[in-house]
């Protein structure tokens, strides 16, 4: 019994410590946010107002498909990569899949005004500094439905881990583990370089990078990457691509772990018995 | 070589040559240990055993690791914990086994500073234990920067830095320990071969001396008392077994220990599984860059309380500067453990909680040390920059008054045996 | 007795003799943890200030550091400890890294302040601290005037002048 005394106050301080340097320590480090906001409740309500997907066909066709491509319907872009790095400091994104993996109506408030909908805007003022992407403001909400109610239309209906990750962050971002470098060299257009996140789901963590994704000036004020505004079902496919990719062995790792833990729980049990044969003769 | 019989087995022709039996029974059959003790009393060989985890795969790591400022952080992070069979395995086990190592130093520490086994002849065992101590932060903290992560490099940066409050040849000595006016390749390469060679080696000769030490004074008891061990071993010989207040280290001692460790392995391996977080920092999984420090720079966590006494003293006291002070009682913590035997002034070697003055400095000293720990990884600013100004004060001033309280400890000792023991 | 006296006075020879054998090689194992050659020569770097911009930071790397560039805006008043004045124009060169725990601090064009994100420190645009937890101001690195260019590493006579002024 004494021993168990013992090894209670032992345990005790231990924990303390253990409380002070992690949970504590942390809880201050990373002050509580929000949960994350898939419906980015903070924007217009622009979708609210219906458009119609064979008008927003005429009107992308007219005004987006200067910069952008739409592979999926034959629209190749109108400029090669190298050029548009080169005049634009980035190449604009093609928007096949653009439907699929940004939310509806943070999708309408990016094309109406990016650098709001992506909370940009202590970067980009729009006076001295202009975002890539112009607005669209002038445009109708209802005519900014209907693009948005074409790119759904168009977009597929599924997509694999890796392929939201491409279109959704490996245009600034690389993945080394994975060779994949970032689609355009950002640094310029956005003063800051695009970390790689071959690592980021060790040094961030599920937890931190749900909020993060979802909206990063939450995390890290004043940061140059903007708010993407993937839906909640994207967002997770790129977590779990940075799990594939950054912690590949989890899933070893906990399949072994009760083997291992079995194991030595079989172990504590038989010393145990071993322990006693051998004091009884003493004690 | 002399005369010697024709061996009928294999174990007697090694006895002929070796004399095994002789050693075997020095070492351990007739290697004799108090019988009243607890499970604190095994702490030593669950060091002696983690620290042979560490060794294991720390060999493992070493075949893929590449000390280079370009490759370091990919070995690891890519070779070893993704490519490699096991690689991971091996790493979280030397990642939280470092970790660990440091929490079983300090319960074994703690044990001996509680039953007073550093006075009456032992000084030696707790000298050579310092020293330990000692090298085993120089490995932790070596080894700490060979990821080459934000917080290798960082606490390299900070640590390394201090050296430059040295007077006079503090700025070329900080030059010289990093081979580079920064943090860099050079730095990495002779850290790497102290984290593999010099330092493990000088463990190996360290663990070596400090159970040689243990061999004169033998090793210490529940209650302090003073064993006539070769009396004892008679008894336990002569088959008085439950008399004699000794028992063997093998198997005896041995069976206690195992059960232990047992134990002890199981919370090694859940926390290697489950919970490593909390020795492998998540920022250091970004890779070093020497233009952006990170939010927070702390040491891991068994260095946090040196570090706070460091970083205690942030304002000027008497014309003298704020840094100068925290270095010298930055220097003040590092060496006053070592002299624990010197400063307790009692001849009373008994538990702490037997000794009327004692007692409280005991305690009070484990909660000091603890509030110097969470406070060494909070911010310093604000009340939090004072907490750590008056622990590091209490923390000096506590080890300064130690001579004085147990003096004291003796004359009202003495005092109550004059009163025929009644209050 | 004059045979001992002998050895005695033989060992002590011998031991000498050893004794110089250590500290020479403890020595040479000195000087393999010096810098190297490359490395002392690349501990100097020499920067054009003339195409610098007013009120805008330009930040280079110096010894594995961030060294701050700052042309300063003519509004801003002369001070004599901090300022590198080349020709007519004025320059605040200074290490990159807070004097509190070395974050790097960023500089706000339009309040012409340095701010330190980690604890909140704030420096004038000469580097001097004005708000939070510094101790002192941004260190000015060791420097050179050569032309327009200073040299960093370097210990400059206007360099030493200004350390002697801050002294004073």
């Amino acid at each position: 019994m004494k021993e168990l005394k013992i090894f209670g106050v032992v345990t005790f301080f231990t924990l303390v410590t253990y409380w002070g340097v992690e949970p504590l320590a942390h809880s201050i480090f990373h002050p509580h946010v929000e949960p994350a906001d898939f419906q980015f409740k903070d924007l217009e309500k622009i979708t609210e107002t219906k458009g119609d997907a064979t008008k927003g066909k005429e009107i992308l066709s007219q005004n987006c498909v200067g910069c952008h491509s739409v592979e999926k319907v034959g629209i190749p872009a109108q400029v090669d990569k190298q050029t548009a790095i080169d005049s634009y400091g980035v190449f604009p994104p093609d928007l096949s899949t653009a439907g699929l993996i940004y939310e509806s109506n943070y999708l309408a408030n990016f094309i109406k005004h990016p650098t709001k909908a992506g909370k940009l805007e202590h970067k980009y003022d729009g006076v001295n500094k202009f975002y890539i992407m112009p607005d669209y403001s002038w445009m109708s909400n209802e005519d900014i439905s209907s693009i948005v109610e074409y790119l759904k239309s168009i977009a597929p209906a599924k997509l694999s881990n890796k392929e939201v990750f491409v279109d959704a962050c490996g245009r600034c971002h690389s993945m080394k583990y994975d060779k994949l470098p970032a689609v355009s060299d950002v640094t310029k257009v956005m003063a800051s370089t695009p970390p790689d996140l071959s690592m980021m789901i060790r040094s961030r963590g599920e937890h931190y990078l749900t909020t993060f994704i979802n909206d990063p000036q939450k995390h890290l004020h004043g940061t140059a990457m903007p708010r993407v505004g993937l839906t909640e079902e994207a967002q997770k496919q790129v977590i779990t691509y940075l799990e594939e990719i950054g912690d590949s062995k989890k899933a070893e790792r906990e399949a072994i772990a009760p083997y291992v833990l079995g194991f030595l729980g079989f172990m504590i049990f038989i010393s145990l018995l071993w322990k006693r044969e051998v004091w009884n003769e003493v004690k | 070589m002399a005369h010697s019989e024709k061996a009928k087995s294999l174990g007697e022709w090694f006895d002929q040559r070796l004399n095994t039996t002789g050693f075997i029974k020095v070492m351990m059959t007739e290697y004799w240990i108090p019988k009243d003790i607890n499970f604190l009393w095994a702490m030593g060989m669950v060091l002696a055993f983690t620290f042979k985890i560490l060794l294991i795969s720390g060999i493992f790591l070493l075949m893929y690791y590449k000390p280079d400022v370009d490759m370091a952080f990919d070995s690891v992070n890519y070779t070893i914990m993704q490519e490699v069979g096991y690689g991971w395995l091996f790493r979280h086990i030397h990642g939280v086994g470092a970790s660990l190592v440091f929490l079983i130093i300090y319960i074994h520490m703690f044990t001996g500073i509680y039953y007073g086994s550093y006075k009456r002849g032992r000084e030696m065992i707790w000298l050579s234990g310092m020293l330990l101590l000692i090298l085993f932060s120089a490995e932790a903290f070596s080894g700490y920067m060979l990821p080459w992560g934000q917080m290798s490099y960082w606490a390299a940066y900070v640590i390394t830095n201090i050296f430059g409050g040295i007077p006079l040849i503090g700025d070329e000595l900080v030059v010289w320990i990093r081979g580079n006016f920064y943090v860099a390749d050079s730095t990495l390469t002779r850290f790497f071969m102290l984290h593999v060679l010099l330092v493990p080696l000088a463990i190996l000769g360290g663990i070596v001396f400090h159970f040689y030490t243990l061999r004169i004074p033998h090793v210490n008891n529940q209650k302090g008392e003073e064993i006539d061990f070769e009396e004892e071993a008679n008894k336990y010989k002569a088959d008085r077994k439950k008399v004699s207040k000794v028992i063997p280290f093998w198997p005896v001692f041995m069976a206690k220990d195992i059960f232990v460790l047992s134990v002890f392995l199981f919370l090694f391996f859940y926390l290697t599984f489950y919970h490593y977080n909390f020795a492998m920092d998540p920022v250091n999984f970004d890779p070093a860059n020497e233009l952006k420090t990170p939010a927070h720079i702390y040491p891991e966590w068994y260095f946090l309380w040196s570090y706070e006494v460091l970083r205690g003293f942030f304002f000027d006291i008497a014309g003298l500067k704020a840094a100068d002070i925290g270095l010298v009682a930055f220097g003040f913590a590092q060496i006053i453990f070592a002299l624990m035997p010197w400063l307790d002034r009692s001849p009373t070697v008994a538990p702490a909680n037997s000794r009327p003055y004692f007692k409280v400095w005991f305690w009070l000293m484990i909660v000091i040390l603890i509030i110097l720990t969470v406070y060494g990884k909070l911010p310093p600013t604000g009340t939090n920059a004072w907490v750590g100004f008056y622990s590091s004060v209490s923390f000096i001033l506590l080890f300064l008054a130690l001579p004085f309280v147990t003096t004291k400890e003796i004359a009202a000792t003495n005092a109550h045996k004059q009163n025929g023991g009644k209050h | 007795m004059a045979d001992k006296n002998r050895r005695a006075f033989m060992g002590k020879i011998l031991a000498g003799t050893a004794g110089v054998a250590a500290v020479a090689s403890l020595y040479a194992m000195k000087r393999t943890w010096d810098p190297l050659p490359s490395v002392v020569s690349a501990g100097f770097t020499t920067i054009d200030l003339s195409p610098l911009e007013a009120g805008k930071l330009s930040i280079v790397k110096w010894q594995g550091k961030p060294v701050f560039l700052l042309k300063l805006t003519p509004d801003i008043a002369l001070d004599v400890n901090r300022d590198i004045v080349i020709g007519e124009n004025r320059y605040t060169v200074v290490i990159g890294l807070c004097t509190h725990l070395g974050c790097i601090p960023e500089w706000r064009e339009g309040e012409k302040i340095f701010h330190c994100a980690c604890h909140g420190g704030q420096y004038d645009a000469h580097a001097k601290q004005t708000f939070g937890p510094p101790p002192r101001p941004l260190d000015i690195p060791p420097f050179a005037i050569q032309g327009t260019s200073i040299v960093l590493g370097e210990e400059g006579p206007e360099y030493k002048k200004m350390t002697a002024q801050a002294k004073a």
